[in-house]
């Protein structure tokens, strides 16, 4: 660190939200901290829901995704984030979203891990009540929902892959449930 | 007594196991019921409340009498049915509820005194004195009657819960249930198979019935090995389903398979919610005892349970075995017994027209009437037309009927119907929604009729479901009609037990019709009748026709009580399974946890927030030591603490200001740009909600703070607001609290502090007093705002959380290096109670702006949440008790939170109670403790010296009335 004229510079290293917890293989199934980018949350102002689907195709090729579902293209995503909300993923927002929509950076609030594997789908059937058959929660599909006592947002990357996002500071709690019934279904079976 | 036979048993895999404390031996494919009466043991427990020696009855999960604790230490398990618990090598049981043991009990007492201990005799008899009731009667009688008992150790076991969906949840396996599953997966739906048996059939595995020229066991094992190759079927065998609930969900209780089980890792069980668009019930039926004197000795057991240990284990459950019933079961029981070369010592056949087909002893229409043998079945006494008779026998197998096991379609209120001809009750079609009863739990017997009516019920569910119906042949099997004499008690002499796991007796059932509680619901509570373990599944019918008929109502008129989840019991540990630990909440961690930790922090919990109360410093043993120092060190130096977890909620749009003016007391939209309000949000009751500051960050933008433990409520408030009160307004707006990572630097140095770390250095008049505005930190773009929750000159400081720890570290390291350092709750709780800050220990719900003193801050210009409501009569003025500081100026320094505030010469009773303590601390500033509380009418009266009691802890204080503000009152350190 040197200490420049009329100010300082420092060095700030930045820590990821699983730092020292992931990744973690039990039974064939693995959990590791994925690293996706910036992530801005997008909220569409009255009637501006098209024009923002609009502008992100013109931004990042890809259109808004129905509720439950996301959208992909190369290097970005767009997930459905609840009610009028949508959550990009990968690029940093263009500035003309904003006349559409507010735009926050939710890049640091979420832990997001990636859990995959054979197994993975009844790993996840332990601690989230959604309907994770692929009749109903197909790949691209996500959802709002808890994972055991917390908030959490579930997206199914591949038939035996998904994302699992829960606020950063519950980080250590998420790989403690997710682990504990990793265990339990790797002894189940007998992996 | 094993006898010859293939059975369903594998008798080159022998296991050891233990029964209170003996070695005995079984094989693969017995329960411990089973493997227990193979080696003989005819009493395997004491019963609940006369201590009566009893054998195994059932073959089932509807078992009374045959509960046993598995296991030693925390993880025993108690009353477990030995009928449904599988043998494995090495299994440690112990038989309930007997002293020294299951032969020899001293509470066999209890039996003699009989005369006295009908129900109702423990209402009557201990009355006297009231304070007995908990002290001294009750644990009295807890340790005489009870089952088995938890070791009141914590458990290490693990448990597990999950979630499954499918189209069609099929509920039983036996042959109804395997032709309901069967067509449905050949149909394409994704069907769950859940059965209480580790393998199919349900009574197929039991009896000896051929299904499609096959044996039945033979056929459902078959069926079963079809399922279990495609994909979307799910089979769950040891699984119960317990109950059914809203939206087609059903929850269910799975045992692992002890080899499962035994594993590290595994869990014991697993409670299941399954959700099904649609259900079949395929529960089958539970067979009924008949009440008559002594029906209860060792050896008497349904005889449908005689054909499934001799069929299925073959096991002879006696040397002489004699049959009674109502039905033709008894002569197939009969026959089963021939067959497997165990003599039948009688054929009792209730029925006065009945014929026999076999070479036995046979008694038409003559009933049972008495048994003897204490410790097991010696003979049995026979009453009739012809007279009476005596029969040697050592097993009797006893037929009441069959009820319908209708329990899940009653768990949504629904009640069953009376059906004469089967004289038992069936379910009300409907009753739970989606959910279709078929088989036998429908009311009909017949293994041919069992199969049509699981394929008939899979199909329909499969029409409502819109999936198209496959051609599935429905095998060949018996089609026997079910003629039946209703039977339910023999008169007689003697005790004739209805509920064996309760000990009811058909005397106490007429004893409490006799006084007067005639409804079946008050009989069931004033004999206990089906309120054990077991939930009456062998008694409740028997006792509501006993009770019909002692009343004179019809059965149908008598009605049955409630059935209500679980249909099984289930483990508490089950249903709470993962909460153990680290499990029982989900931890929030701020950036900064560990460093905190590292140096010694005592955390504590706020919410779910974990935050340091103190940083223990060198030498330092008490917290008072450490929380002063940090005091003095923010007053004098420069303190560092971590505020993320405040609330942060962006809020966006062009009608953002006027939303915040609606849900804020204050003004917001007139804030500028660059500026940071401290706000008041009222309930629309007009109390006060929450207190924080917003920023102003531009035009359309605002960033609101809530403290840390009301986030999540002020959150669903704006929601409430927005989505409800005024979805008009075009604004948005999310939470950031998990974003930022945010630092309070306080005190005469905290600029200096700062300027070690941002890009460009601050002065004072460039950032005043409440302004707020964007920074850089090495190139990372921060926040910077210029408010003070302890009354120094004081900035908060946010940066995207990744670079949280790291500025923490930092400013720690910035702040010692000028005499600081960091500092935790209980220092800062302390600087705000010298400042006469609030927190939500003074807006506790019941408090109003205008006992805070805030009432100014209410707009008086326009409408806001909870303007209207405050303004009620009673909510302002001098009868209020408003917030005042107190300090202590008699001889007793200590001031309590939590104690009543008197006037001086008043007498400490709640008529003089004038108001109450809040929050107290000792500050180090003053050299004495300070508080603040609310005192009637209290800001007319600073100065005035007033008595502070605390009941609990017996102490009085001398205090003087103060402003709240005690500490640089006009402000001149915080806007320095």
């Amino acid at each position: 660190m040197t200490r420049t004229e009329g100010g300082c510079v420092i060095e700030l290293r930045a820590k990821s939200p699983c730092d020292g917890l992931l990744p973690l293989s039990i039974g064939g199934v693995t959990l590791s901290e994925a690293a996706p980018g910036a992530m801005t949350c997008l909220m569409p102002y009255k009637g501006q829901a098209a024009a923002l689907s609009g502008a992100l195709e013109v931004a990042c090729g890809i259109a808004a995704p129905a509720p439950g579902h996301s959208t992909v293209s190369d290097g970005v995503r767009i997930l459905w984030f609840g009610r009028e909300t949508l959550l990009l993923i990968g690029p940093e927002p263009a500035p003309e979203l904003a006349q559409h929509a507010a735009v926050v950076d939710h890049s640091d609030a979420w832990a997001v891990v990636r859990l995959e594997g054979p197994g993975a789908v009844d790993v996840l059937a332990r601690l989230v009540p959604v309907d994770l058959r692929e009749s109903a929660f197909a790949p691209g599909a996500t959802a709002r929902s808890e994972l055991r006592h917390m908030q959490a947002a579930i997206t199914r990357l591949s038939a035996d892959a998904f994302e699992i996002m829960v606020f950063r500071g519950m980080a250590r709690t998420l790989v403690h449930d997710l682990r504990d019934v990793m265990e339990s279904v790797a002894a189940r079976a007998g992996r | 007594m094993r006898i010859g036979g293939e059975g369903l048993i594998n008798r080159e895999r022998r296991l050891k196991f233990r029964f209170d404390g003996r070695e005995y031996w079984g094989f693969q494919g017995d329960t411990l019921a089973s493997a227990l009466m193979a080696n003989g043991l005819r009493v395997v427990g004491r019963s609940f409340k006369y201590h009566r020696p009893r054998g195994v009855f059932t073959t089932g999960s509807e078992e009374p009498n045959a509960l046993v604790t598995v296991g030693k230490g925390p993880g025993q398990e108690p009353n477990l049915r030995a009928t449904t618990l599988e043998l494995y090598e090495g299994l440690e049981a112990r038989s309930q509820n007997a002293w020294p043991s299951v032969d020899f009990d001293v509470m066999g007492i209890n039996d003699l005194a009989a005369p006295f201990l009908g129900a109702g005799f423990y209402y009557k008899t201990f009355m006297w004195p009231r304070a007995f009731w908990e002290r001294v009667y009750e644990p009295v009688i807890r340790r005489a009657a009870g089952l088995g008992a938890l070791s009141r150790e914590a458990a290490a076991e693990r448990y597990e819960k999950a979630f499954a969906h499918c189209d069609l949840l099929v509920i039983g396996a036996g042959p109804a249930g395997l032709m309901a599953a069967l067509v449905a997966a050949r149909a394409g739906a994704d069907v769950i198979l859940a059965d209480e048996e580790t393998r199919p059939g349900g009574r197929l595995t039991l009896e000896r019935i051929e299904v499609d020229g096959r044996p039945g066991h033979v056929w459902a094992a078959d069926i079963r090995a079809e399922l279990a190759g495609m994909d979307n079927v799910r089979l769950m065998p040891r699984t119960s389903v317990i109950g059914a609930y809203d939206q087609g969900t059903y929850g269910a209780l799975e045992r692992l398979a002890p080899d499962v089980a035994a594993r590290d890792g595994a869990p014991r069980e697993c409670f299941w919610r399954i959700v099904a668009r649609r259900a079949v019930l395929a529960a089958g039926a539970l067979e009924r005892p008949v009440a008559f004197a002594n029906n209860d000795r060792p050896g008497i057991m349904t005889a449908g349970a005689v054909r499934g240990y001799v069929n299925r284990w073959r096991v002879a459950p006696g040397q002489r075995v004699a049959v009674f019933g109502n039905t033709d079961g008894a002569h197939r029981t009969a026959s089963d017994l021939l067959a497997a070369g165990v003599h039948v010592a009688a054929l009792i056949d209730a029925r006065h027209g009945a014929k026999c087909e076999f070479d036995v002893p046979f008694y038409p229409g003559m009933q049972v009437c008495d048994a003897q043998g204490r410790k097991g079945l010696e003979a049995i006494t026979l009453t009739g037309p012809r007279g009476t008779d005596r029969i040697q026998a050592d097993c009797l197998g006893i037929s009441g009927g069959w009820n319908p096991t209708v329990h899940l379609t009653c768990h949504m209120g629904g009640r069953p119907d009376w059906n004469a001809q089967i004289a038992g009750f069936v379910p009300r079609e409907g009753a739970v929604p989606g959910l279709r009863a078929a088989g036998a739990c429908n009311g009909v017997f017949s293994t041919q009729a069992c199969l049509e009516s699981g394929a008939r019920a899979a199909r329909a569910a499969l029409e409502e479901m819109g999936l198209s119906v496959p051609e599935v042949p429905v095998p060949r099997a018996e089609d026997g009609a079910y003629d039946i004499q209703p039977l339910w008690h023999v008169p007689g002499k003697g005790r004739a037990w209805l509920d064996f796991q309760n000990d009811v007796t058909v005397k106490d059932v007429q004893l409490a019709a006799a006084e007067n509680f005639r409804s079946v619901e008050h009989m069931k509570r004033y004999t206990t009748q089906g309120m054990a373990p077991d939930q009456g599944k062998t008694s409740n019918i028997g006792a509501l026709a006993v009770l019909a008929d002692t009343t004179g109502q019809g059965i149908p008129e008598t009605g049955t009580t409630t059935y209500r989840p679980p249909y099984t019991p289930v483990a508490i540990a089950a249903l709470g399974a993962g909460g153990r630990g680290r499990g029982f909440a989900p931890e929030r961690l701020t950036t900064s946890h560990g460093a905190s930790v590292q140096r010694g922090a005592e955390m504590i919990e706020a919410g779910l927030w974990f935050r340091p109360g103190y940083f223990p410093a060198g030498g330092e043993t008490h917290w008072r030591q450490s929380c002063d120092r940090e005091v003095r060190m923010v007053r004098q130096a420069v303190g560092v603490a971590d505020v993320s977890t405040l609330g942060k909620i962006d809020i966006q749009g062009p009608d953002a200001g006027r939303f915040l003016d609606f849900v804020y007391a204050n003004r917001f939209s007139t804030l500028k740009v660059g500026r940071v309000r401290y706000g008041l949000m009222l309930r629309e009751d007009g109390h006060v909600m929450d207190d924080g500051t917003t920023a102003r960050l531009g035009e359309d933008h605002f960033l609101m703070t809530t403290t840390t433990a009301a986030a999540g409520q002020v959150m669903r408030h704006l929601e409430f607001v927005h989505q409800c009160l005024h979805p008009e307004w075009d604004l948005r707006f999310t939470s950031v609290t998990e974003q930022w990572a945010q630092f309070a630097v306080a005190g005469p140095r905290a600029r200096e502090v700062l300027n070690g770390v941002l890009d460009a250095p601050i002065e004072g008049g460039m950032w005043p007093f409440m302004s707020c505005g964007a920074v850089g930190l090495g190139g990372v773009a921060g926040r910077l705002f210029r408010i003070s929750f302890s009354g120094e000159q004081g900035y908060e400081i946010a940066v995207p959380a990744r670079y949280g720890a790291a500025l923490f570290d930092l400013l720690v390291e910035r702040a010692e290096a000028l005499g600081g350092g960091p500092y935790g709750m209980e220092a800062l709780n302390v600087l705000r109670l010298e400042k006469g800050f609030i927190t939500h220990a003074e807006i506790h719900g019941r408090t109003t702006a205008f006992d805070i003193g805030m009432g100014g801050m209410v707009s008086s210009a326009r409408e806001s949440i909870g303007k209207a409501a405050a303004a009620r009569p009673g909510l302002l003025g001098a009868e209020r008790e408003q917030l005042v500081g107190l300090k202590p100026v008699g001889a007793v320094r200590e001031l309590v939170a939590g104690a009543h505030l008197f006037a001086r010469d008043a007498e400490a009773v709640s008529a003089n109670d004038q108001g109450y303590v809040t929050s107290v601390g000792f500050s180090p500033t003053f050299g004495h403790m300070i508080g603040l509380g609310f005192l009637k009418n209290g800001r007319a009266r600073h100065g005035e010296v007033i008595r502070m009691v605390d009941r609990m802890k017996g102490s009085q204080t001398l205090c003087e009335v103060q402003d709240p503000v005690q500490y640089d009152p006009d402000g001149g350190r915080l806007r320095d």
